[in-house]
């Protein structure tokens, strides 16, 4: 039967690897080993993108806004850090998950409060949520170091065998290891028929419930599972800095994370790495032309993007790319395609 | 012969509006069973009712003679109870492939596998495939909804409820909007729905109501008025006073 053979075809295609994708990754691994100058804003990109994945699982597949994300990013980066100033868990692996679950555990109490109302209330609930941590790790000083931030953090050899090293280097390796096997993870999981419900809550939570979809249910899923994300993105800006300080909670943090979405657009995964790519990259542009005002340009260009609207931009970007790899792959190849094409 | 859906003596009042007024309905065992009435005759506000989007203030919904008034929408679905609705609620993002895929996998209680891609159950893929041929989706499976023509989007509306395999499956003006030249494809899926499944159809159009019913009920100001086969119906003075002496034509 043609029918059925062309239904199993079609229903894989979506998770099949692109090339695009592939190279996505092969580049990201070769800037790694070819600019050894660079470790710490490498680093600082991958932490982001990490990040910046974790809300494109709610905010991308859910349709779940967040202006407080920063919330669990805290959590993740207190808990790193507390494991390993009281020699809990020494070993920076273990404790990176410890850090996440208990993230994750946060997010989970907290998303039955975020999952009624709709977009304001959930905006004002996640930001809400992330000040009245913030005030709590400033109170509860002697626990957190207060605005002084936790001193003396000393991290132990990764699984006893990869020190930590001054350059950075274990570091960015480190990191871009987790935010790879947690690519893999979110990758499989919007793939699956769980991702597909989401995709569908988003789109219409209505009929969603009218097929049997526990829409509650599911969005808590999500939504402990970005916190989590974020948690381990919080841990490993510890455990690769050896600091945590109170700004980890930070309103900038949740709102640049906003930033960093739309500049690389939600619902495909990759919108999350490109954007924390190209915003670390502007910042630190605009930082050497203008120390001082380099906000004023992230904001135009940030103003520009939304009016011109991301695709077209994309389609510019892509264009000669595209141009060059339909030349030895044929027609049909496309390298990266906008996210509106990508179903 | 027994009764699929019942509602006993179901209130509905917005504010001070009464919407629905103590109606009770019994739909049997794979009837084609109408419920018309004129426009403002709590037709829709009856169908949240029964598929749980409102809460009744008082009285009674019976799925198969289990009260089901208390449950979630989505624990109706799985009950059985499916429904389309008068303007299409589709995933504007999503294909038909992936519509009816999801629908087929929350049916078989799948739709929460997170660790499973898409596509490789062969059972759910069987069904997909049946479902998409039934409903002429096939040749457009792979587009996106939102691109899809109006009359094609009708018909997915129609097989994502069927998708669900219900036993009483609620139709919302079927043919709603429906261009003349589509119109068609939409009566006859209807027309083919299998005869095992009840179906309760809703409906303002009446040469639709009158070939497709075998049984019809009369709400008007959200109460019945009368109820019986279509000829009675149609006769019936009292109807043709408040509701068909709008439509000379019938």
């Amino acid at each position: 039967m043609t029918a059925l053979s062309d239904v199993s075809t079609h229903a894989m295609a979506s998770a099949r690897w692109r090339i695009s994708e592939v190279a996505f990754w092969v580049l990201a691994l070769a800037c790694a080993f070819l600019f050894p100058s660079r470790y710490l804003i490498m680093t600082d990109i991958v932490r982001l993108g990490l990040f910046a994945l974790s809300l494109d699982l709610i905010l991308g597949y859910a349709g779940i806004v967040s202006l407080g994300h920063a919330a669990f990013f805290g959590v993740g980066a207190y808990s790193a850090g507390l494991l390993a100033l009281h020699g809990i868990i020494t070993e920076p692996v273990i404790a990176l998950v410890a850090a996440g679950l208990v993230a994750a555990v946060l997010g989970f109490l907290t998303s039955f409060l975020v999952i009624r109302g709709v977009d304001l209330t959930r905006l004002m609930v996640t930001l809400g949520i992330a000040l009245l941590l913030e005030a709590l790790a400033e109170r509860f000083s002697d626990i957190t170091g207060g605005t002084d931030g936790l001193q003396g953090i000393e991290m132990q050899p990764i699984l006893g065998l990869f020190a930590f090293d001054m350059y950075g280097k274990t570091g960015l390796f480190y990191s871009l290891i987790v935010l790879f096997i947690l690519f893999l993870l979110a990758r499989r999981v919007v793939h699956s028929p769980f991702g597909l419900s989401l995709r569908a809550i988003r789109n219409n939570p209505l009929r969603a419930a009218a097929i049997g979809v526990p829409v509650n249910r599911r969005l808590i899923a999500i939504y402990t599972l970005a916190a989590f994300y974020a948690g381990i993105a919080g841990a490993l800006f510890t455990q690769t800095t050896a600091l945590a300080s109170l700004d980890v909670f930070s309103f900038e943090r949740s709102a640049d994370l906003m930033l960093v979405l739309v500049i690389g657009g939600t619902g495909y995964l990759y919108g999350g790495l490109i954007g924390a790519v190209v915003f670390k990259m502007l910042q630190e542009f605009f930082q050497s032309i203008t120390p001082q005002y380099w906000l004023f340009w992230i904001g135009l260009v940030l103003v520009v993007i939304v009016m011109v609207g991301r695709a077209r931009i994309h389609r510019w970007v892509l264009f000669v790319p595209n141009l060059i790899i339909r030349q030895f792959a044929g027609r049909k190849a496309v390298v990266a395609a906008p996210e509106s094409d990508v179903s | 012969m027994t009764i699929a859906l019942e509602t006993r003596n179901l209130e509905k009042s917005f504010g001070g509006l009464r919407v629905t007024r103590d109606l009770s309905l019994k739909v049997m065992q794979g009837a084609r069973h109408a419920l018309i009435g004129p426009n403002g005759a709590g037709k829709t506000t009856v169908i949240n009712q029964l598929t749980g989007v409102l809460t009744p203030n008082s009285g009674q919904i019976l799925l198969e003679g289990r009260d089901i008034t208390g449950l979630s929408v989505h624990r109706r679905v799985l009950r059985g109870l499916s429904r389309t609705f008068q303007i299409n609620q589709l995933y504007a993002d999503l294909t038909p492939l992936e519509t009816i895929g999801l629908a087929v996998s929350e049916r078989m209680g799948r739709g929460g596998d997170w660790w499973r891609r898409m596509g490789t159950r062969a059972d759910v893929n069987a069904e997909i495939a049946e479902i998409l041929a039934r409903f002429h989706l096939l040749d457009v499976m792979t587009e996106l909804t939102s691109t899809l023509p109006y009359g094609k989007q009708r018909l997915l509306e129609i097989a994502v409820a069927i998708a669900a395999k219900p036993r009483v499956l609620l139709l919302d003006e079927p043919a709603a909007g429906v261009p003349e030249s589509e119109r068609h494809d939409i009566l006859a899926a209807v027309a083919a729905l299998p005869r095992d499944v009840t179906v309760l159809l809703i409906e303002h159009d009446m040469d639709l109501v009158f070939s497709f019913a075998d049984r019809i009920s009369v709400l008007v100001n959200g109460g019945l008025l009368t109820e019986g086969a279509p000829d009675e119906v149609a006769r019936d003075q009292q109807v043709r006073a408040v509701y068909l002496g709008e439509a000379a034509d019938v």
